[in-house]
């Protein structure tokens, strides 16, 4: 039997080649998946590990803790702690080390790099005058208060030369330093592309926390001496605000740290290779079934001379079995590929990846082979049971029979109920906010596997409702295309179904996606009135000195910070707190009073958000006691209730309070808003960068560049969900492919017959691409719509997080999809069309 | 009537086939098909072209009806040359001047009968002529079965349907490919009356290739084809004189 299957594999070579490519699609994507995120782990943590190589012990401090007496500690590692190590017996060196936030300017004063990752340290030499963690390609170490140096990278992209001047942010003013050298590292962070500027110490100590204190030692010990001893030598020295751990189990806990990275990365990557190898097996489904179809005489001429019902059915199974073993091989190897590829990509889009061989797991290579024979397998079980209905007499049949269309009866309960449950689960789940979500999830299965059950049953309506119009503008090729294509059923429906499942998913995260844009941008556009809106690019709190800066600045009408802040009510609640400046706030953000007025901030009233104010049951006049950061309580009395919005704090209030409570500390200025004379305008803003002094760090943004950030993130998220899908998308496209080219292999003799009677090439043609046209616009059609049920219904759920949402339907989005799934009939007919335009009529109407 | 302007006009020639060659391969492996072929198919008469297996008889279908092409000679339908004609011209030949009935009926499964018959005309985008469908439909006995599709009916009915089909667009020329081949006895002989009036009564020609003694008696004419030649005709044939005939041909083929 195993000979047999092997050489129907062989002999159907041609109609098993999109199974094939289908399986390999899939398998690439697993192991793809794992061996790229394998490899990028090994290098990440042998990257860390090689970080941590001279590093006997390292002591971090957590920060200046506040005691109960309402003191606060030492604000990191002190010099006189750093001493005390460094006289220990077993300590070669000890580096000391401060870090924050650092941008640096190009020639045009913007910023280099994204932000979050422009990071500033300080430079600590060791005995022989170097800092280990750092190669200088150029020049040497800050060692002047003016000096710092930069990365390789950076002082590239800013064709800074050693000796030139470069201006420097901090979440102070711009200063202009002096750029001593140039370095490399092996600091994971300016690997992955960010930027890293060296200050001389005391400079570093100054700008990040306090002349005399560091954040983290790093010891490194004497030859000879064994690093738990240090640990154990240096533990007692660093007081309770600090952490000493050795540099093997800080490297530990990073590698740790990267595989749970990597394994959140690898969750997400197989997902979406899950769904395309679902989609594989409609495929796989409709190759086996026609294979079986074909060979019914075969089969049962086995059945005649002997074979028993097990050994026909298994003969069927072996050849998925050959077909998968094959595949998943040549998958395998593609997705070795694959992964390779991924990896110069990132690299081009400026992530850059450390260097390191590529990993090739066994368990890799047995879940690959594992997943794609199982899936072609499993895909090839029904057709295979078929195979045992097939009675031995059919063997004598003069031609093969026509299949019989099994009712659907049965097969459209069955889809119709679950169908039924899972839209019922979806709408209930609707309406039951954001605790629907995981109801919603059920019910999107059930209705999925619902439809997919009842898509045979489905296709009729659908195609009846469009063959007049295929009838009307395409004459005779569009109405046999149409009817050709409800022919049977159920390969149209299973080609459609796996085309329906990629385009429910993308329809339903594009309508979220641009639903949720729109609710942000309406409350943007609501909220701010202001002209700007100036923050850190880090994120960071802006320096207290902006707010007069811009105050002073020409044409400026009206400025506001949004100053972070809590306290504590009753119970030890914490609650946010946003300060303004009471002056200006009106002018600058929209704050729907419900009943008060805004004035009353300048009194020192508070304003509360109206749902926080039901919730703790204040109204206007009443006052509460308020326990600050500092210890200090004041009586707060109620202005204003206004309604809850995204951008400020459930209190408002005037940001003097909170400077009253702020003990010594800096206040958190998020954003600061302002107002200018005349409007947004390039000469306003330009005054407005001036008036900070050019400060490469600080981001002024417009309202259409706030507006922008969100729905440049939201774009950016169903891009990357677009490209991930696109494998199940293609793989449904080689499904159309392959559905064509067994439809038009069947009706060789009608195509004969046809072409025999008059119709031409081109509408042989267009009959095939007009049957691959409406299949794929059935799929996308259904799939259009679950996707946008499934998107109101999740949205549903979310509706009460987002203030002003409203669901909003994309139609040019839509109409793109539908428009691509036409497109994507056309070229999946390309290569079927031509073959049934070129056959043969003498071979195809002559008879067996 | 209509059906006197159908009447049998002995001169005009509907089809001719002229020093007709057909090669397949080359060198040692060369197969020659027809072998200079000339045959006239005369207006408003029954022909029918009968040969051993291999003789070149559907060949010379083939060639004449424009499915197939050839070496040498030419072929000409009414006044159309086909040798100088492309794809597509051939192909809308084929459309509005032929008609064609095959051995294993091939019809459409999708279309009912009606569909089926006048499926040539949409093709082609023309209207059906009413009178002389319902005319067409009448003959071959389906008025009752126009719906139904071709699953729905016996081998003998989907027969008549493809006789309709090649009837209706009333073609200048009718080929039939063994049209009894599939058929019980009976119904054959029903398709063959239907061939034979549609010659006698609307004066149409028909061109049959076939095997079967009986067939080829229901025609005016029948030549007799062997290794791609004609080596043979007689006019106003009986069964039993085309089976002594083919018999003749049959012993000198096994002689020589």
């Amino acid at each position: 039997m195993f000979r047999t299957a092997l050489r129907n594999v062989l002999a159907h070579k041609a109609r098993l080649i999109m199974t094939v490519l289908a399986v390999v699609l899939g398998v690439a994507f697993v192991s793809g998946t794992l061996v790229f995120t394998d490899s990028l782990g090994k290098a990440l943590s042998s990257q860390s590990a090689k970080s941590y190589d001279n590093v006997a012990v390292s002591v971090t401090s957590y920060g200046s803790v506040r005691e109960d007496d309402g003191k606060k500690s030492e604000p990191g590692i002190s010099q006189q702690t750093f001493d005390k190590i460094a006289a220990l017996d077993g300590v070669d060196s000890v580096a000391g080390r401060v870090q924050g936030f650092a941008g640096v300017a190009d020639a045009k004063g913007k910023l280099i790099g994204n932000g979050w990752a422009n990071s500033g340290s300080n430079f600590a030499p060791v005995k022989d005058g170097k800092d280990p963690r750092y190669d200088f390609t150029g020049g040497n170490g800050p060692v002047q208060p003016g000096q710092i140096a930069l990365d390789k990278d950076t002082a590239s992209k800013g064709d800074y030369q050693v000796g030139d001047k470069v201006r420097v942010a901090t979440n102070g003013p711009v200063k202009e330093y002096t750029l001593a050298g140039v370095f490399t590292t092996e600091d994971g962070q300016v690997n992955a592309g960010g930027s890293l500027v060296l200050f001389e110490q005391r400079t570093a100590q100054k700008l990040y926390l306090q002349p005399g204190y560091y954040t983290e030692l790093t010891i490194a010990a004497k030859p000879g001496a064994k690093a738990d001893t240090l640990l154990s030598e240096v533990k007692p020295l660093v007081g309770e605000n600090a952490t000493a751990e050795t540099g093997a189990a800080l490297a530990e806990r990073n590698a740790k740290d990267i595989e749970q990275g990597m394994s959140g990365m690898n969750q997400v990557l197989l997902a979406f290779a899950a769904i395309a190898l679902f989609v594989g097996i409609f495929l796989i489904y409709n190759t086996f079934t026609m294979l079986v179809a074909q060979r019914t005489k075969e089969l049962a001429l086995l059945r005649a001379v002997g074979a028993s019902r097990r050994q026909v059915k298994r003969s069927v199974l072996i050849e998925a079995f050959v077909v998968g073993v094959i595949s998943s091989a040549i998958g395998m190897l593609a997705g070795v590929g694959l992964a390779i590829g991924l990896r110069s990509a990132m690299g081009s889009f400026g992530a850059k990846i450390p260097d390191g061989p590529l990993v090739i797991a066994p368990s890799t290579v047995l879940t690959a082979l594992v997943i794609g024979i199982v899936v072609t397998m499993l895909a090839a079980w029904l057709p295979a049971r078929r195979t045992a209905k097939i009675a031995p007499v059919a063997a004598m049949g003069s031609a093969h029979l026509p299949a019989t269309a099994k009712s659907l009866v049965l097969r459209n309960s069955i889809g119709g109920a679950l169908a039924v449950i899972g839209f019922a689960a979806i709408a209930a789940g609707a309406g039951m906010g954001s605790d629907g979500r995981v109801v919603i999830g059920f019910g999107a299965f059930f209705s999925l596997i619902g439809i997919i059950v009842l898509i045979p049953w489905l296709s009729r309506p659908f195609i009846a409702a469009v063959r007049p119009l295929l009838q009307r503008v395409f004459g005779v090729a569009g109405k046999l295309a149409a009817q050709n294509a409800v022919r049977n059923p159920r390969r149209t429906g299973v080609t459609a179904a796996s085309l329906a499942i990629g385009l429910t998913l993308v329809t339903g995260l594009t309508v979220l996606g641009v639903t949720v844009g729109k609710a942000v941008d309406k409350m943007t556009t609501d909220v701010i009135k202001a002209d700007y809106m100036v923050a850190m690019a880090s994120g960071n709190s802006l320096d207290k000195s902006v707010l007069p800066a811009l105050e002073k600045a020409p044409g400026v009408t009206a400025v506001s910070p949004q100053q972070a802040g809590y306290f504590k009510t009753g119970d030890d609640i914490y609650n946010a707190a946003s300060g303004v400046n009471p002056k200006g706030i009106d002018q600058l953000l929209k704050m729907e009073v419900v009943s008060g007025s805004t004035a009353s901030l300048a009194d020192g009233k508070v304003a509360v958000a109206d749902k926080t104010a039901k919730k703790a049951g204040l109204t206007v006049g009443k006052s509460f006691e308020a326990k600050f950061d500092d210890g200090k309580t004041e009586r707060l009395t109620v202005g204003a209730v206004y309604k809850e919005n995204e951008f400020l704090s459930p209190y408002v209030l005037d940001a003097k309070v909170l400077d009253r409570h702020l003990g010594g500390e800096r206040a958190e200025i998020r954003q600061v808003f302002v107002a200018t004379q005349g409007g947004e305008s390039a000469a306003n803003e330009q005054k407005i960068v001036d008036a900070l002094g050019s400060n490469p760090a600080i981001s002024v943004q417009d309202q259409t560049d706030i507006r922008n950030t969100f729905g440049g993130i939201i774009n950016m998220m169903l891009n990357i969900m677009y490209g991930l899908l696109g494998m199940a998308l293609l793989i449904a496209i080689l499904g159309v492919v392959n559905t064509l080219a067994m439809s038009v292999f069947e009706r060789q003799q009608e195509i004969g017959m046809l072409r025999a009677i008059g119709l031409d090439r081109a509408r042989v043609k267009n009959m095939i691409r007009l049957e691959a046209v409406v299949i794929s616009l059935f799929g996308a059609v259904i799939g259009v719509g679950l996707g946008t049920f499934l998107a109101w219904a999740i949205g549903q759920t979310i509706k009460n997080s987002i203030p002003d949402y409203a669901l909003v339907i994309p139609f040019d989005r839509i109409g793109i999809f539908l428009l691509l799934a036409a497109v994507v009939g056309v070229l999946a007919a390309m290569w079927p069309a031509r073959s049934a335009a070129r056959l043969n009529m003498l071979t195809a109407i002559k008879t067996e | 009537m209509t059906t006197m302007n159908f009447a049998p006009n002995t001169t005009a020639v509907a089809a001719r086939a002229t020093q007709l060659s057909k090669v397949y391969g080359q060198g040692e492996t060369q197969v020659v098909a027809l072998d200079n072929v000339t045959v006239d198919f005369v207006q408003g008469q029954f022909t029918a072209i009968m040969g051993p297996s291999g003789s070149g008889k559907s060949t010379l279908m083939h060639c004449v009806a424009g499915l197939d092409t050839f070496s040498a000679g030419s072929v000409r339908i009414g006044e159309t040359e086909l040798g100088s004609l492309k794809d597509k011209q051939l192909t809308q030949l084929r459309r509005d001047k032929i008609g064609f009935i095959f051995q294993a009926f091939n019809l459409l499964p999708t279309l009912t009968a009606l569909e089926n018959i006048t499926l040539p005309m949409d093709i082609a985008g023309r209207k059906a002529d009413k009178q002389w469908l319902d005319k067409v439909i009448e003959m071959v006995g389906l008025s009752g079965r126009l719906s139904h599709r071709p699953t729905q009916l016996s081998g003998g009915q989907q027969q008549r349907v493809a006789v309709a089909r090649a009837l209706a667009s009333k073609p200048e020329i009718i080929f039939g490919d063994e049209p009894t081949g599939n058929l019980d006895s009976r119904s054959g002989a029903e398709v063959l009356g239907f061939l034979r009036n549609s010659v006698r009564e609307l004066g149409q020609t028909v061109v049959m290739v076939t095997h079967d003694p009986v067939a080829a008696s229901y025609a005016d004419r029948v030549i007799f084809l062997a290794d791609g030649r004609i080596v043979d005709e007689i006019h106003r044939p009986t069964a039993d004189g085309v089976l002594d005939r083919m018999k003749a041909f049959d012993a000198k083929g096994r002689t020589s």
